[in-house]
């Protein structure tokens, strides 16, 4: 079941004019700024299918760009996004792409700072509802059914045991969890679904173990 | 109370003697692990944003960025008000204006509750109202409503689609009129079973509805296949509680429309390269739009 809430389908509350184009492409942005865990100094934007086509007519480029300096769907600020991600000093180049797709309204955002960087694939499937579907080349394929804990780690062993450690200690039960990496000892993802609610303190005990880059619930 | 389709919805709901509302309530509640009061209460605040968009859409002098949509839902207001004949009726007109008025106040990039969708956020609030208003109902019946669209809503999503991209507009309008029809049945005091057949007359008249907005805004022809949905809404759910049951079942209809989205060409599924898009002033328009956005910026 793609759409879990019965807020997914009368929702969310959001700045016009379109949910796919505007509010899921607004909580993409925000979601890749979340994994990346700060604001970036640049974000390349490469548009896909739809988004490539109408991205100027929708304000695909205000969201997203709305979503990169933390803004939810609602916020009235997002009519302003671009001068504001300007005024910050965050770069946004917006790229198309003719490039087939499998979902017609896909972006692909990599976000820089000196410090790091962070490539992230989203689709905005409807109603203001998207998926992210790749982070740094790791494919992620979750059920949907459940939110999503998202642990960038490097590959080294104790990492898996560390972090189940912490969510047991909280009484949190793992419902799926996959775990992948591009080559040994290289950065790894663990996506974890779990049956509880994955509070902020939670997240920051994790953020705090030895080897952790990033944490995120999605 | 878990139910995937519309037939175990109405199941459901008819086998306990409750309403779809109930259902689809009971449902966010177990999944969620949520009191039904906060839940309650957080639809109540959708419901307050569609009523202020309705207002400000008939009171307040909207116009798009664009130029292309703004003040028709003030104007058919004034019509309905002044007109000596209505050839379709005071009721129907009040829910197409409150439908324009809130999806010209998305055109302008107000804020609305996407139902489903943004580009379809005008019917339900239209149409809700404009049944409250006739039928007298409170504002619990009202919040009520929306539990009963979004549960046709969760069943056309998770079966079918919800996007125009992914199924053209009949995916988008179309869903919410079927939504909508459903949720004034309901309140109008419909069984579950009439709700369903609501939904099917609703979706089977907007099959084969493509996504070909001009210059890719959502406005024209989106802000009037608002309007109109508001009105198929209205009629359908007359026409079920008259006892008219659709010949193809509901999920079927559903069915339908997901896999003739599946087959629509990608021109006409919001890539604003088909239909009213590429028409020769829909194309002038797209020039004149962006030569203008262009020089501002």
């Amino acid at each position: 079941m793609k759409y879990r809430t019965v807020f997914d389908i009368i929702g969310p509350i959001m700045i016009g004019p379109s949910s796919s184009h505007t509010a899921g492409a607004a909580r993409i942005g925000r979601a890749a700024r979340t994994i990346f865990g700060r604001q970036p100094k640049r974000a390349i934007i490469t548009l896909y299918g739809s988004f490539a086509k109408t991205y100027r007519g929708h304000g695909t480029d205000v969201a997203l760009a709305g979503g990169l300096l933390d803004f939810d769907t609602f916020d009235k600020r997002m009519v302003h996004s671009l001068d504001i991600a300007r005024e910050e000093g965050m770069e946004i180049i917006f790229r198309e792409s003719e490039e087939l797709t499998d979902h017609p309204n896909t972006a692909r955002i990599r976000l820089e700072d000196e410090e790091g960087d962070v490539e992230v694939v989203g689709v905005s499937i409807g109603g203001g509802k998207m998926e992210i579907i790749e982070l740094n080349g790791f494919d992620l394929k979750l059920s949907g059914n459940d939110p999503v804990l998202l642990v960038l780690h490097q590959d080294q062993y104790g990492a898996v045991a560390s972090v189940a450690t912490v969510l047991a200690k909280h009484q949190i039960n793992i419902g799926f969890m996959q775990v992948s990496r591009k080559e040994k000892g290289s950065q790894a993802l663990m996506s974890i679904e779990t049956d509880q609610k994955v509070e902020e303190e939670v997240q920051a005990a994790i953020r705090s173990l030895p080897g952790i880059h990033a944490v995120t619930i999605l | 109370m878990k139910f995937r389709t519309v037939a175990e919805l109405v199941e459901l709901a008819e086998s306990e003697h409750l309403k779809i509302s109930d259902v689809m309530l009971a449902h966010e509640a177990t999944v969620f692990n949520r009191p039904e009061a906060d839940i309650f209460e957080e639809m109540g605040r959708n419901l307050d944003v569609m009523l202020e968009a309705i207002k400000r859409g008939l009171t307040e002098d909207i116009r798009s960025h664009s130029g292309l949509t703004g003040g028709d839902a003030k104007k058919i207001q004034e019509y309905k008000r002044t007109a000596p004949v209505l050839l379709s009726g005071g009721t129907v007109l009040d829910a197409v204006s409150r439908a324009t008025a809130v999806s010209e106040v998305n055109a302008a990039m107000g804020t609305i509750v996407a139902t489903p969708t943004a580009g379809a956020c005008g019917i339900l609030p239209g149409t809700i109202a404009t049944a409250a208003e006739k039928l007298g109902s409170d504002r619990e019946t009202m919040i009520r409503g929306l539990f009963t669209a979004g549960a046709i809503g969760f069943c056309i999503a998770n079966n079918a689609c919800i996007s125009g991209a992914a199924g053209g507009c009949q995916a988008e309008v179309g869903s919410a009129t079927a939504m909508a029809a459903a949720a004034v049945v309901e309140m109008a005091g419909g069984t579950p079973s009439m709700s369903a057949e609501a939904v099917a007359i609703a979706l089977k008249n907007m099959l084969g509805l493509v996504c070909d907005p001009v210059a890719g805004l959502v406005e024209a022809p989106c802000v009037k296949r608002n309007a109109m949905g508001a009105a198929i809404a209205m009629v359908a759910a007359d026409m079920a509680m008259a006892g008219v049951k659709s010949v193809i079942p509901t999920d079927e209809v559903i069915d339908a429309m997901y896999k003739i989205g599946q087959s629509m060409p990608v021109a006409l599924r919001e890539t604003a390269l088909g239909g009213l898009a590429a028409t020769p002033t829909g194309r002038v328009l797209e020039r004149q739009i962006f030569g203008t956005i262009d020089q501002k910026s």
